[in-house]
């Protein structure tokens, strides 16, 4: 046996941050170059990209070259054009809508809030979904009976018509719409996901040599099953937004949001006035629902290349 | 002459892989006669499956032949297409695979994946004569011809890979490939199979190519012994020469690292080091890290395959560590 | 040898699973996976578990380290207040417990949490234990990760263990299982699944350590060869019951049940000169589902009668020199 002593080199705390900072960028660097062999993920990370940057150009253009009283997306109005809506003009590149407002500066501002919301809603998802699902897997039993039946009951009832009951009793901004759709989400379908992969991370051997160990319930939860149920809840994550997003869209086109603007509000705007159905005001309809079925398309994009990363089985040699 | 069923020539096989070629097959001769039984034994990843599918000509997509011969009953079948291997396949020579017994489809009965395999390779058989062929095959690899109707989960491991047998046998080949049949059976599950296996060999006069890395079952059912390390034939010769005189370095510390229950209890051989990444094989001779004779000649060059005594094929510069 | 201390002693240990069974009715059908198993293992020795799969090997494991808890019988444990039943551990007591009994699993791909560090992996242990202040823990870890030859440690502790190949991942697992200094130590088949030019490495290596570190080892194993070289003494077992137990080379040379007779007489040789005894038990374990109460072993036996019918299975009794049997016909 070969165990010449070389005198161990000391590990200092410094040097241990060091290494792990390298570690997880190693990690990364190493998963982009899976994440980038897909087109499908790089196409839905460009587009995401442009409507990163157009959310952020709103605030600068409406400071810099934008004159707020005519551009303003909720309260701007152009005296120098005739009738509204307008058809795309050099001072308006989308037009304006019914009320003679900017629609590109619409669809910039209303970006913003989005994304927001599809980060909100995700987020709340991620974090309850991936608790949930690891202390049901992990314990099972009545937790686990109670965790599931509630995710059965808020599958039965849809989004939608909660969301529309909700609003009848309650004006629904963006926030609270995120919140909701994240609690649905985070305690519906995507619990049960997470809960299934957590019974095939729970019968690991290396679940059972943290218990040797002496690892507590918790202590196995955090450090072992949450981590290795993270990927996955990642890619979730990506299909959250896109249901937030589109969820959001038809509900503000049935005027049931109390948001100032919004994709979907511009669609509703347009309906309300009559021009939903009509080939010349095009400009009113299709960069909203263009941006919808963008953004959406692009986070489910992200969504489906994240898999490949995550699901080792799904990967090309 | 001796009537050999299969011959290989300087086979040398690539995988392409995201960082690079495998070389898993590299510059392999081995020749099988008719009845005979030569046992293909090396570690995990050496290549032996990659050898045994080769010589079908049963490769994945990533894989290519880049060099070599595969003569079977006479015909090289490296440049032939699908549609004329499917004559060989089978009929002349045929496989039982790595773990088939987990690969029977569930849902149908064994009788039918063994129908279908018949169908496609003899065709114009008849279903009545299909099915007494299968009942002759199931008893003559030890199971009830009653059972062919069940499905694979009604089976133990050791009758689903029988029942895996009996499907390789089905279209009469020359030469069966076998690999690692038994392993994940117990012992003395593998006890009975290694017997059915041996005494179908000896009865039919197929040729057999044997693969396993477990040393002590090569013993039993090989008449002679080629031992892999990474990618290349390293010693071929007769079973009992493999065992009592090898002269291989690598040979000669795998039978001493082997444990065995009878005789003495001798001390283990302990041989240092891993064996290598395929992706960047070592130079020279593959062992040389390893390698208690390892010269600087052995860094420099591979020592060629050859007959070092009357049938005892060795790539080695030392062998049986002598210093030249 | 005989008058050592005695560090784990099993009495009357059973595990029954359920079969079947839903959430709110019992279940009447059971896999008796350990019935009945009475073992005494001294300190300092190593006691080789050898069977067919399905025997109950692990399940024995995994009640000696309270990973299952029995459905009947006690393992106690000797500590320094004298032994003590390990079902009765609670808590902080526990949690202690986990120093002094530690367990190697078979597969070195499954056990260790792909998202961890080497270097996390093997400080696990004394982490959640709070052993050592931080220096002192990684100083251990060092150490460790050196003495089971993975030189130099600097070089491997932030590697994941996917980037090891198996022989190494396994002597991490060793590096784990050692690194809290315990006294007894459940390896699961830790070789099965390693080569052979690498699985003797490890094996020398698990010795060397036990020996340096004071351990004493139940070594389980499938392969009786490697049993050989793994322990001192070798217990047989079959369908939940332990049915033959000596010493190593007494068991090995002189087999007194029929069932370890035809165990051996399976075992693959490797030697193409050598004429094996040929095996004279017909068909392969069953399940232990709600067995009769006769000899376990009575399908498949060569020498059963209306006796081993008629009673109950036959009590592991001594034979002389430590050398257990449990049948009525030797
Ligand atoms: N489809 C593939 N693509 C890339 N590499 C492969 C592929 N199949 C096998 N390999 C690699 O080729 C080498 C030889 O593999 P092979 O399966 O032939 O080994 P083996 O000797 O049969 O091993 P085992 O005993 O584990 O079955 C290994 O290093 C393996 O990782
Ligand atoms: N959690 C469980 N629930 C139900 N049955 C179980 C469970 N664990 C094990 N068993 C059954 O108990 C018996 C003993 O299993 P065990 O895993 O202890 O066998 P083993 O000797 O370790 O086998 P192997 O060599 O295959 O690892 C088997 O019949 C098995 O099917
Ligand atoms: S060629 Fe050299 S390194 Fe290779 S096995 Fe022979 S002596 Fe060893
Ligand atoms: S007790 Fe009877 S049945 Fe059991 S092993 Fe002995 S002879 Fe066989
Ligand atoms: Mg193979
Ligand atoms: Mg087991």
């Amino acid at each position: 046996m070969t165990s010449v002593a070389v005198r161990p080199i000391k590990v200092t705390r410094a040097a241990l941050w060091r290494m792990r900072l390298q570690l997880s960028w190693r990690g990364l660097k190493t998963n982009w170059a899976l994440f980038t062999e897909n087109p499908i993920g790089l196409i839905g990370l460009g587009i995401i990209v442009f409507f990163g940057l157009l959310a952020l150009l709103h605030p600068i253009l409406m400071h810099t070259v934008w004159s707020p009283n005519i551009y303003d997306p909720v309260s701007g109005f152009d005296m120098q054009v005739p009738m509204s809506p307008s058809p795309p003009s050099p001072r308006h590149l989308l037009g304006t809508d019914p009320l003679g407002r900017d629609v590109l500066s619409q669809l910039m501002y209303s970006t913003r809030y989005e994304f927001g919301l599809g980060i909100l809603s995700a987020l709340i998802t991620v974090i309850i979904a991936t608790t949930v699902g690891a202390f049901s897997a992990y314990y099972g039993g009545i937790i686990d009976m109670f965790f599931m039946r509630l995710a059965d009951l808020v599958i039965m009832v849809p989004l939608i018509p909660i969301l529309i009951v909700l609003a009848a009793f309650n004006p629904v901004g963006m926030i609270e719409l995120g919140i909701v759709i994240g609690l649905l989400s985070g305690f519906g379908g995507t619990t049960i996901v997470i809960k299934s992969q957590g019974l095939a991370v729970k019968v690991k051997p290396y679940i059972e040599a943290a218990r040797i160990a002496g690892g507590g319930d918790f202590h196995i939860i955090f450090s072992h099953m949450v981590p290795n149920l993270m990927p996955l809840s990642l890619l979730y994550m990506m299909f959250v937004v896109t249901s937030a997003i589109f969820s959001e869209a038809v509900l503000s086109f049935f005027g049931l949001t109390q948001i100032k603007m919004s994709w979907g509000l511009m669609i509703n705007t347009t309906q309300v006035f009559g021009y939903l159905l009509r080939f010349d005001t095009w400009y009113l309809l299709i960069p909203a629902s263009l941006a919808i079925t963008l953004l959406c398309a692009a986070f489910y994009f992200v969504g489906r290349a994240l898999d490949e990363v995550v699901n080792p089985r799904l990967r090309r040699r | 002459m001796a009537d050999y069923v299969l011959e290989v020539k300087n086979l040398t096989m690539h995988y392409r892989t995201r960082k690079g070629p495998v070389y898993a097959v590299d510059d392999v001769s081995l020749s099988v006669q008719r009845g005979e039984s030569v046992g293909l034994v090396g570690e995990s990843g050496c290549g032996k499956t990659s050898i045994a599918l080769s010589l079908m000509k049963l490769l994945p997509d990533n894989a290519e032949i880049k060099n070599g011969e595969v003569f079977i009953n006479g015909t090289d079948i490296v440049p032939l297409s699908e549609k004329e291997l499917r004559e060989v396949r089978w009929r002349q020579i045929s496989m039982v695979f790595q773990a088939a017994m987990n690969s029977l489809n569930p849902v149908y009965t064994v009788e039918d994946q063994i129908k279908e395999a018949m169908h496609y390779h003899l065709p114009g058989m008849s279903d009545e004569e299909m099915g007494q062929k299968i009942d002759g095959l199931f008893r003559m690899a030890g199971l009830d011809p009653a059972m062919k109707s069940q499905y694979p989960h009604q089976y133990s491991g050791g009758m689903r890979q029988r029942a895996v047998i009996a499907m390789a046998l089905s279209c009469d080949p020359d030469i069966i490939i076998a690999d690692e049949p038994t392993t994940a059976l117990d012992v003395i599950v593998q006890d009975g199979l290694l017997k059915k296996i041996h005494e179908l060999q000896q009865r039919l006069n197929m040729a057999m190519i044997y693969i396993s890395h477990d040393i002590a079952v090569i013993a039993e059912v090989s008449d002679k012994v080629g031992v892999m390390y990474a990618g290349k034939m390293v010693e071929f010769s007769t079973t009992v020469n493999i065992f009592h005189h090898p002269l291989h370095p690598y040979t000669m510390a795998l039978m001493s690292a082997f444990p065995s229950i009878v005789g003495e209890k001798t001390e283990l051989v302990i041989l240092p080091g891993e064996p290598p990444d395929l992706l960047a094989p070592p130079s020279g001779c593959r062992f040389h890290p390893r390698c208690p004779y390892a010269t600087s000649i052995c860094k420099e060059k591979a020592p060629e395959f050859r007959e070092y005594a009357d049938g005892h094929f060795v790539a080695c510069w030392h062998p049986g560590g002598e210093q030249s | 040898m005989t008058n050592k201390e005695v560090l784990v002693d099993i009495k009357h240990l059973s595990k029954l699973f359920p079969m079947g069974s839903g959430m709110f009715q019992r279940s009447k059908v059971f896999v008796y996976a350990v019935s009945d198993v009475n073992l005494q293992i001294r300190k300092g020795e190593s006691v080789g578990l050898v069977g067919e799969s399905g025997c109950g090997k692990t399940t024995t494991g995994k009640l000696l380290t309270r990973l299952l808890n029995p459905t009947s019988g006690s393992v106690d444990f000797q500590t320094e207040n004298g032994p003590v039943d390990i079902a009765s551990l609670r808590g902080k007591a526990m949690k202690k417990f986990r120093r002094h009994v530690q367990m190697i699993f078979q597969d070195p791909y499954e056990s260790m949490n792909p998202r961890l560090t080497i270097n996390d992996t093997v400080a696990e242990p004394l982490n959640v234990q709070g052993i050592g202040s931080l220096v002192e823990r990684e100083d251990r870890v060092v150490q460790l990760l050196e003495s089971v030859g993975l030189t130099p440690a600097s070089s491997f502790l932030f590697r994941y263990p996917h980037e090891l190949s198996g022989g190494q991942r396994q002597r991490v697992a060793i590096a784990r299982a050692l690194v809290v200094g315990p006294d007894f130590v459940v390896a699961d088949e830790p070789t099965s699944m390693l080569d052979v030019s690498v699985r003797t490495s490890v094996m020398q290596l698990m010795e060397d350590l036990g020996e340096k570190f004071g351990v004493t080892y139940l070594y389980i194993t499938h392969d009786i060869a490697v049993a050989r070289y793994m322990s001192d003494r070798l217990a047989v077992m079959y369908l939940g019951k332990i049915v033959e137990l000596g010493d190593t080379e007494e068991v090995l040379h002189h087999p007194l049940h029929p069932y370890t007779k035809a165990l051996l007489s399976a075992v693959p040789v490797p030697d193409p000169l050598h004429q094996r005894e040929p095996v004279v038990i017909k068909g392969q374990v069953s399940k232990p589902i709600n067995p009769l109460p006769r000899c376990r072993f009575y399908e498949r036996c060569p020498l059963a009668d209306k006796f081993c019918e008629t009673h109950d299975h036959p009590p592991l009794e001594d034979q002389g020199a430590g050398h257990y049997v449990a049948c009525y016909h030797i």
